[in-house]
């Protein structure tokens, strides 16, 4: 619910009118924030994504210009990581609200009258937050490796190709944006489930809806505003993720996603203005791609 | 559930040895009860009496841990709700905030594929005289609109029996009168069958054939709102339904019409057909209107009971009439109404008065008064009514 806190509408009507000097004074640190390490590094991204290589200069050396044509050749280049990364994304996503939902409708609907088990099943969701990211999708990696337990048994019933391969795959990234970004998805939805009114869904069954009519007619729609919330936590970081698709973690050559794309550009290959470029393709498809989604799912409130 | 067709009449509910335990207290001890097809029944009682408990049941919200729930001669207990040929107004009104007005008007219909929803919806919604506002969300009505709302929602299902949860707390007493005379008319019109809960006993007497009072999880009496009111059978209901005085004293001689009972050293008659035990210590009571206040000792006469002197504590004027306190040694504060036919207060407080009724108009209970303080006096409807100005004037003064 990370976003309900924006609502719009009441806060413009109940603002003062009286300009208040203190009000500025309040804001002061914030605006120098958001100038200082959120306006400053958007415009100089977007001037290093126009810059061209210097000529007869040295590999990384680059000068301010007007190269559009970076666009064009990041996305020309790079089109198949970009696809791949919002196909990923997408994916997760999917797989994150298929899991996260029936459990945060467990957790905040229907172990109501159990508060501890509520507690102690939050604290599990919560837990994985306290060892490192990286750690974590370091050990799912071992875990699925080729000699690890799962698939060395999975080898050994014949369910698996003796010369198949989990990690490396575009499943294995999959699953580990999944994993990853699980709690992302189960808190918004727990947050709002919590608060579901229990009577709209006995009135659901009262007017002769089956479960499912009354799940699919009430529930859901009353709890967009977790879905729309815990949807944008998911799929903006899992787009531009790349721990997962790393070779080093649970990707291989052919799962590179965006992420590692501008990564091997800007410290490998140090092609920044093409690193720059797939950023802000990046930013900005993200960005149309969230405004549509919000105005779809009837939940322009969040906006 | 039949799909595609409304139910034509109303249909039987008989509840067969109905026990309903929650973990920590039981809500309904044991309940038999038959409520006949097309009438309009009412249960009253105090809140925590298991009168709304007793309506989940038969919505199927909840399950009875004994006995069985029929509808129209068929056993429903383990049906789910929306197998169940019912349609419930709830107290919280449950209107689905994410749908119009109209929409929440026609969810029933969809659901049962009936032909036209939106139409009859809104024919639903001219009926409660909301029509004009079928586009909005329920948010943006007010709470006898969204009350209405609700109402049009169960009704226009047309369901063999209509449930109604304390459906008319919250409009104004005009609203409320016209509702009342609405819901009358659906029922009558159609023969649907109508169990209403309410703890508002005006409510649940001027619309019901058949009151049943609730206490502590089981029905005290059953009948026609005249009957309850004229003939209470214990002293919950006498105090529930209305108020009585009830004077406690010992049987003092049976004869083959009457007994006599000593009630501060005067003999008082009732009428043995009008009381429900004939030896030991008898409650009798009398409704504060059948009192006539005296100011002089009357003769005696046959077929009068009198009490005092007693003196007047308190007289307050109401314009249709004048109630007046009357401390009668040996006997409690007595309580009369009188009509104020030719002008207002008669005597003034200190006054020595005396109290006489017609033995005709007495009632004898099966338990005591004494008994009745175990019944959380406190929950009556007049003390709830106190309780809640009290908590209103509370919140103002703090707001």
């Amino acid at each position: 619910m990370a976003f309900a806190a924006f609502a719009t509408g009441t806060a413009k009507e109940q603002a003062p009118r009286r300009k208040s000097r203190i009000a500025l004074l309040l804001l002061l640190p914030g605006i120098l924030y958001m100038m200082l390490f959120f306006l400053v590094p958007l415009v100089s991204l977007v001037m290093t994504s126009l810059q061209a290589p210097v000529e007869f200069g040295d590999i990384g050396e680059y000068e301010t210009a007007f190269r559009w044509e970076n666009y064009v050749v990041a996305i020309s280049t790079y089109g198949e990581h970009i696809l791949r990364s919002f196909g990923y994304a997408l994916m997760a996503t999917i797989f994150a609200l298929l899991f996260s939902y029936p459990l945060a409708y467990f957790i905040g609907v229907k172990a109501r009258p159990w508060p501890l088990l509520q507690k102690l099943m939050l604290v599990m969701v919560i837990a994985p937050f306290f060892i490192s990211f990286l750690l974590r999708t370091l050990a799912w990696k071992s875990l699925l490796s080729d000699e690890g337990f799962l698939v060395s048994s999975l080898k050994a019933l014949s369910l698996m190709a003796p010369d198949a391969h989990f990690t490396g795959t575009g499943a294995a990234v999959v699953f580990g944006l999944t994993y990853n970004f699980i709690p992302f998805m189960t808190l918004p939805l727990y947050a709002n489930l919590e608060r579901l009114d229990t009577r709209l869904v006995e009135a659901g069954g009262d007017l002769y809806a089956r479960p499912a009519t009354t799940f699919f007619k009430v529930t859901v729609p009353l709890s967009m505003p977790g879905i729309v919330s815990g949807v944008l936590l998911t799929f903006i970081p899992a787009a531009g993720d790349y721990i997962n698709a790393s070779p080093q973690f649970l990707g291989g050559p052919s799962t590179a996603m965006i992420g590692n794309v501008i990564e091997s550009n800007f410290l490998v290959t140090n092609n920044y203005p093409a690193a720059a470029s797939l950023s802000i393709i990046l930013m900005a498809v993200i960005l149309v791609m969230v405004v549509v989604y919000i105005k779809r799912s009837g939940t322009e409130d969040l906006l | 559930m039949a799909t595609g067709s409304f139910a034509t009449s109303g249909a039987d509910l008989e509840l067969v040895g109905i026990q309903k335990r929650f973990p920590g207290f039981t809500a309904i001890e044991h309940l038999d009860l038959v409520i006949p097809a097309g009438s309009f029944f009412a249960l009253l009682g105090p809140s925590g009496c298991g009168k709304t408990t007793t309506l989940r049941l038969v919505a199927g919200l909840e399950d009875p841990t004994r006995g069985s729930i029929l509808i129209g001669g068929e056993d429903v207990t383990h049906r789910k709700p929306f197998q169940r040929p019912v349609n419930t107004v709830f107290q919280s009104y449950a209107l689905f905030p994410h749908m119009t007005v109209l929409e929440n008007v026609a969810f029933g219909l969809r659901r049962r594929k009936m032909a036209k929803p939106l139409e009859l919806a809104q024919e639903a919604l001219e009926l409660v005289e909301l029509e004009h506002l079928a586009s909005r969300k329920p948010t943006q009505l007010s709470g006898g609109q969204q009350q209405r709302v609700a109402l049009a929602r169960a009704v226009v299902n047309r369901p063999a029996l209509l449930l109604l949860d304390e459906p008319l707390g919250a409009l104004d007493l005009k609203l409320r009168r016209q509702m009342q005379l609405e819901l009358k008319s659906i029922q009558e019109e159609v023969g649907l069958t109508f169990l209403h809960v309410t703890h508002d006993q005006e409510e649940a007497m001027t619309m019901a054939d058949t009151v049943a009072v609730m206490n502590k999880g089981r029905i005290e009496q059953l009948g026609a709102p005249e009957d309850l009111y004229e003939l209470p059978h214990t002293a919950f209901v006498a105090n529930f339904l209305g108020q009585s005085n009830l004077f406690t004293g010992p049987v003092l001689e049976a004869t083959s019409h009457a007994i006599a009972v000593e009630v501060a050293g005067t003999r008082v008659l009732v009428p043995k057909a009008r009381a429900r035990k004939h030896s030991g210590e008898v409650t009798v009571g009398i409704r504060p209107e059948k009192l006539r206040l005296l100011t002089e000792a009357p003769p005696t006469t046959a077929g009068v009971n009198t009490l005092g002197p007693g003196t007047v504590t308190d007289v307050s004027f109401s314009g249709v009439s004048t109630q007046y306190q009357v401390d009668v040694p040996g006997a409690d504060s007595v309580t009369v109404f009188a009509q104020n036919l030719d002008f207002g207060p008669v005597v003034t407080p200190g006054t020595e008065v005396w109290v006489s009724w017609k033995v005709d108009h007495g009632f004898g209970l099966e338990d005591s008064a004494s008994e009745e303080a175990k019944f959380a006096p406190e929950l009556d409807t007049a003390t709830i009514a106190v309780q809640a100005k009290r908590d209103l004037a509370a919140e103002l003064e703090v707001s």
